[in-house]
């Protein structure tokens, strides 16, 4: 019985070890939002298109739950992602965009060529709303309430795993909320 | 040879960590940019993350030296500007992390570590130090006959 002491050690050695390779697993991108069940900041962004309305933190309250995606027409994953934006507008989602640390002509030749899956899009050139919303790297999505309360953040683009599986539930739960 | 040595070893030794830090984004005020030096060399970069966002190269962290810089002119104190940004990314942010109740375990595991193998240590120390005092057991009469049979083999 007393022998068993000297297995402490390892039985110590395996739990540590196997803490490690759980936290090697882990992606380290993926940070909580510090918005989570709290409202959005309130911003107010200039339009990409001088003809269409920009984009205000008022705009992301009423109707029903609804997405907001940062993005830039440099970012590589946003344009893996966009096709399926593309799938949601003709689904009926609400997305909202804000364009970060883009061009107008970038953004406006990127919406030409791919498709515009945005209600509104504001311009963030300066950063300063990204910041606010705790971006790291885009593409991120918000899923905001009808009260313009954050639910939920997807860092990196939504693939239609993701969709299914973790959005698309959310969005049910908030219409009937 | 060995000045050139020195000559390199003293050029290393005085060469300072390459900072990102443009000189369009510093502030005329020596005292508030030393302040905003200090506090962007606590502060991670989110797009490199194991860089602080004074070494970065990325523009979020760029951004970030911008906003920091704002936050000091428009007279935040450091613990004010720490917590604009820590209110933004969450405590990830931080190189250092505070030390509050979900974070023990990263402060107080290596000390309890220390002191479960300081007991491990101590408990053998003293196991080890008791002499062993028992007494050779005798051998039995058939032992004997064994062992000297053994030697008288041996000695032929």
């Amino acid at each position: 019985m007393r022998r068993l002491i000297y297995l402490a050690p390892l039985v110590f050695l395996v739990v540590v070890v196997a803490g490690f390779a759980m936290g090697l697993r882990r992606d380290p991108s993926l940070l909580p939002s510090t918005l989570i069940g709290k409202p959005l900041p309130s911003f107010s962004l200039p339009p990409v298109d001088p003809q269409a309305p920009g984009l205000t933190s008022a705009d992301m309250t009423g109707g029903g739950p609804r997405l907001l995606n940062v993005f830039g027409s440099w970012c590589v994953s946003c344009r893996y992602e966009h096709p399926v934006l593309m799938a949601l507008k003709s689904q009926g989602v609400a997305i909202e965009g804000v364009d970060w640390k883009d061009t107008r002509a970038d953004a406006t030749r990127f919406l030409a060529a791919e498709g515009n899956p945005y209600d509104r899009i504001g311009d963030d050139e300066a950063g300063h709303t990204v910041i606010d919303l705790g971006v790291a790297a885009a593409p991120e999505t918000f899923v905001v309430d009808r009260h313009g309360r954050v639910r939920y953040k997807q860092v990196g683009p939504i693939t239609p795993e993701v969709w299914t599986a973790t959005i698309a539930p959310l969005m049910a739960r908030l219409k009937s909320e | 040879m060995t000045r050139l040595l020195v000559a390199l070893w003293a050029v290393l030794a005085l060469a300072g960590p390459a900072l990102a830090v443009l000189p369009s984004e510093q502030l005329a005020n020596p005292k508030l940019e030393a302040r905003a030096r200090k506090i962007g060399a606590e502060l991670r970069c989110l797009v490199c993350q194991n860089e602080t966002i004074d070494e970065s190269e990325a523009p979020l962290a760029g951004d970030l030296r911008v906003l920091l810089r704002q936050r000091l002119m428009a007279g935040d104190t450091d613990r004010q500007a720490i917590a604009y940004i820590v209110a933004r990314y969450g405590h990830f942010v931080l190189l250092k992390p505070p030390f509050e109740a979900d974070t023990l375990v990263l402060w107080l595991g290596p000390f309890l570590v220390l002191g479960l193998g300081g007991l491990g240590v101590a408990a053998m120390a003293r196991s080890g130090a008791r002499p062993d005092t028992e007494a050779p057991a005798v051998l039995t009469p058939e032992e004997e006959a064994a062992l000297t049979r053994r030697l008288e083999a041996d000695r032929v």
